[in-house]
């Protein structure tokens, strides 16, 4: 790696860092206000990195995380927010569920199978933003908040009204939720009911993302479309189908971000299974400045925090510290990621006129 | 304090030792400038010789790094634009600042509203005032027309008002001429010079030569960031006045000596393209025209007029109601935009920022937009990062960019550089046909020289242009045949070896519509 692009590594992750460590002093400072004593609560929280158990459950938590942030990422290079990862996710765990369900296919097909289904679904349910968005010009924004909402209500009637296996009169178990899934569609455990063999699909994904994006000509088109598409449009790249393309992509993504739950943990469909896991993948892509790499290690420290909060409670520290700490990395890094690309896009326009009058 | 005393007796506006740098870059240098009251001061240099930097200074919108500033004898620090109004200096800027769906007293008073005692806008007395402003200026506006239903001139008319409206004495116009065709600005020197009796004082920053030499009854000369000489129209010609821009020897752009060939390479038949607005009229009008292997094509024409529409067209990225586009003999009527680039068709655009560039991306991703298909820097669905960096040194070198390496984002050139990185990416592919928009607005003499050359050689190598340009003598100078765009249409068809830029400006007004020769 040459000097030139170890400096931009370097200013790229800055920010991160530095957001991460503005979190960490500002809740410090709301645990002294309430009367707890930071010092104990980080220890606790970050002692419990030597546990294997621990890193395992991080892990386990990072990998839905991975992909719905690898689903937020590739809207941002094309200048489109995903709001709607959650919906998306929603509506494909549902239909996962039950399609996947009722047929019966040897383990690695019925697996691939499932995937196939999630990410249909996924996609449909993006593409219903991307076609507003191409069609009607509705800002995706909006269109994808509004689409989470009949997400989780459709998703929550027609599970109640006709998935519900209370209802077939089959489960007179507490537990409201579908049909199980055949063995079949399980995904393997990598560490017996510990660490869910999907890390290695999220890891997958995030690799691709990275060839795709960087190392073809569709991510390059893509990319330009996001920088400028004036420019990509002149060019004859047609910003609408780049955009329609990456809202089906986006949603594929999203369509997977449940599986880890479905597939690999409950397998059956319930209320509130993987909630929030799409909306998260926000937070994590914005923290790892949607580079695959950044994403990776931002998936791993929010799902070591999500994992590590519980012992807080065993100190008397309400976990919820660590929810408000998320909350703080995001803003922080939205604000320092502006200060830093201005005083950089500054360093370097100095350092290029400097050599240029150095050469003449 | 003879010199301070010497300053309230003499000057409208003094400034003495302005520095001004940016980072990396010195924009200003020991600038020095006096402005007699009641007089219009031009303040004349090159694109990119600190022009606008300075006014900017003058205008409070930035803070010298050294340097006094003073106003009818008094040294002032104007922190921003409400300082120096409050003082009263004014700009007209080169883009107008106008609400279009507001009307013309609704846009003069905006932010400086006079309301009556309970509390609501005073038009009567907007108006009242207005009318007087406008019986000194001698132009005369429906007070209550949308600001929408003028033409360029008026609407700059109505900016004058709006900074005198203000209370400005000292007006800043900033390239008032560069939107104006031959007759408005004849107009707009009429408005100033009443300005000037009334005891206004104007400073006027161009670099046309010709309309300072005839208007203006100072000059200040501006060269690379500091002021090189101070003379007046008595003293100085057109040549001297140049010289004393350039610092040197001007880049000519003639070149006539050429073999235009049989072959025609494009040719455009009476197409038409609707109108943005639905229901209104069409943006080209039954268009025509034929660039031949070897030929430049001028087109000349107000902006607006339909030029980008043309390009659009050629390119593929509007659709034609009617006619046929076809290149090389072939029909590309419905060929999709990039199957036309991949045939051969370049473009140098009409903005480079808005539809050239990849500002934040490094230079060897910008010389590579748009040659995604071509086979030495792509395999299958992969790019060749090598390939491609090799491909942006070559450019770069070829056409002369200054710039560290092909590593640096896009935005840390300067606009020369940054245009030239553009024709080097539209010229890299060798292509048949080029659609060259404003090939050398906004770049230094340098760089215009650098492309002109460009263009010249590819053209002796059988390249079709077709030149759009507001630079008439670019255009007089380059053309084989220039085009006069009006209204959507071509209304005349000039020999170059014959035009004159005074010519163009009438036919470019739509007032003669010479039949095509």
């Amino acid at each position: 790696m040459n000097r030139q692009k170890l400096q931009r590594v370097l200013v790229t992750s800055a920010s991160s860092v530095l957001a991460i460590i503005v979190a960490l002093v500002i809740c410090a400072v709301i645990l002294l206000i309430t009367g707890k004593d930071p010092v104990k609560a980080y220890s606790t929280l970050f002692g419990a990195a030597g546990e294997t158990k621990v890193l395992q459950g991080m892990f386990n938590r990072a990998t839905p995380l991975m992909i719905s942030a690898a689903a937020v990422a590739i809207g941002f290079k094309m200048n489109l927010f995903n709001i709607g990862v959650e919906g998306q996710m929603r509506v494909a765990l549902l239909s996962t569920a039950v399609i996947g369900g009722a047929v019966n296919l040897p383990a690695p097909l019925h697996i691939a199978f499932c995937f196939v289904v999630a990410m249909a679904t996924g996609a449909l349910w993006s593409g219903i933003a991307g076609w507003l968005k191409v069609k009607r010009n509705v800002n995706e924004v909006i269109s994808t908040i509004m689409l989470n909402f009949i997400a989780l209500s459709v998703v929550a009637w027609s599970f109640d009204t006709f998935f519900r296996l209370d209802k077939e009169g089959e489960s007179t178990s507490l537990l409201v939720k579908t049909k199980d899934l055949p063995r079949s569609a399980w995904f393997p455990d990598l560490v017996d009911r510990r660490l869910n063999g999907m890390l290695i699909v999220a890891i997958v994904i995030l690799i691709l993302f990275w060839v795709l994006v960087w190392k073809t000509k569709f991510g390059f088109q893509l990319r330009a479309s996001g920088a400028n598409s004036g420019a990509a449009r002149a060019t004859g790249v047609n910003p609408k189908r780049m955009i329609f393309i990456s809202m089906l992509i986006s949603g594929a993504l999203a369509g997977l971000v449940g599986m880890r739950a479905l597939m690999g943990d409950v397998h059956a469909y319930q209320n509130n299974l993987a909630e929030q896991q799409g909306f998260n993948g926000i937070a994590v892509a914005l923290l790892g400045r949607n580079h695959p790499v950044g994403i990776f290690f931002s998936a791993l420290l929010f799902g070591f925090l999500g994992e590590a909060s519980g012992r807080l409670q065993l100190e008397d520290i309400p976990k919820e510290i660590v929810t408000i700490m998320t909350g703080i990395i995001v803003l922080a890094v939205v604000i320092i990621n502006e200060a830093v690309k201005r005083w950089d896009d500054r360093r370097i326009q100095r350092r290029a006129a400097a050599m240029v009058e150095a050469v003449s | 304090m003879s010199e301070q005393a010497q300053a309230r007796g003499d000057f409208a506006v003094e400034l003495r030792g302005i520095t001004k740098t940016f980072p990396g870059v010195i924009a200003n240098h020991d600038v020095n400038l006096s402005v007699r009251p009641g007089t219009i001061h031009a303040i004349v240099g090159e694109n990119g010789a600190g022009k606008s930097t300075l006014m900017k200074t003058l205008y409070g919108m930035h803070q010298p790094d050294e340097g006094s500033i003073t106003v009818d004898g008094v040294t002032r620090t104007f922190r921003s634009p409400t300082d120096a109004i409050a003082a009263g200096i004014g700009m007209v800027h080169q883009h107008f600042m106008l609400a279009d769906n507001l009307t013309i007293t609704e846009n003069i008073i905006l932010g400086n509203e006079p309301v009556t005692s309970r509390g609501r806008i005073d038009f009567a007395a907007a108006h009242a005032r207005i009318g007087a402003l406008m019986s000194t200026l001698g132009v005369d506006f429906d007070l209550d027309a949308p600001v929408s239903s003028l033409g360029v001139g008026q609407r700059q008319r109505v900016e004058i008002l709006k900074v005198l409206y203000r209370g400005a004495r000292i007006l800043i116009l900033d390239e008032p001429t560069a939107v104006l065709v031959p007759q408005e600005v004849i107009e707009l020197f009429v408005t100033l010079k009443r300005l000037v009796a009334e005891g206004a004082t104007v400073i006027f920053i161009s670099h046309k030569l010709d309309e300072v030499l005839a208007n203006c009854d100072e000059i200040t000369v501006i060269r690379q960031g500091t002021t090189v000489a101070h003379t007046s129209p008595r003293e100085t010609d057109r040549r001297g006045l140049a010289e004393l821009m350039v610092g040197g020897d001007l880049p000519d752009p003639s070149g006539r000596d050429t073999h235009v060939r049989d072959s025609v390479l494009l040719e455009v038949a009476a197409i038409d393209v609707a109108g943005t607005a639905v229901g209104s009229k069409l943006a080209l009008d039954q268009v025509s025209l034929r660039v031949r292997s070897g030929e430049i094509v001028g087109i000349a024409g107000v902006e607006g007029n339909g030029q980008f529409e043309l390009c659009e067209a050629i390119l593929g990225l509007v659709p034609t109601v009617r006619g046929s586009v076809s290149m090389d003999g072939r029909d590309i009527s419905h060929t999709p935009t990039r199957e036309r680039i991949n045939a051969g068709l370049s473009y140098i655009p009409f903005d480079r920022h808005r539809e050239g560039l990849l500002l934040d991306a490094p230079l060897w991703e910008n010389t590579f937009l748009g040659r995604e298909d071509n086979r030495r820097l792509t395999s299958g669905l992969f790019t060749r990062r090598r390939a491609i960096e090799a491909d942006s040194r070559a450019i770069i070198d070829r056409f002369g960019v200054r710039t560290p390496s092909e590593q640096v984002p896009a935005f840390a050139l300067s606009g020369g550089n940054q245009q030239k990185l553009v024709v080097g990416r539209e010229m890299a592919s060798d292509p048949k046909v080029l659609l060259a928009a404003h090939p050398t607005r906004g770049v230094d003499v340098g760089a215009q020289a650098a492309i002109w050359d460009e263009l010249r050689h590819a053209r002796d190598n059988g390249l079709g242009v077709l030149l759009v340009s507001a630079d008439l003598e670019e255009l007089i100078g380059l053309s084989d045949t220039i085009l006069v765009m009006y209204d959507g249409r071509i209304t005349a068809q000039l020999d170059p070896a014959e035009a004159t830029p005074e010519m163009l400006g009438t036919y470019m007004t739509g007032e003669v519509q010479g039949a095509r020769s």
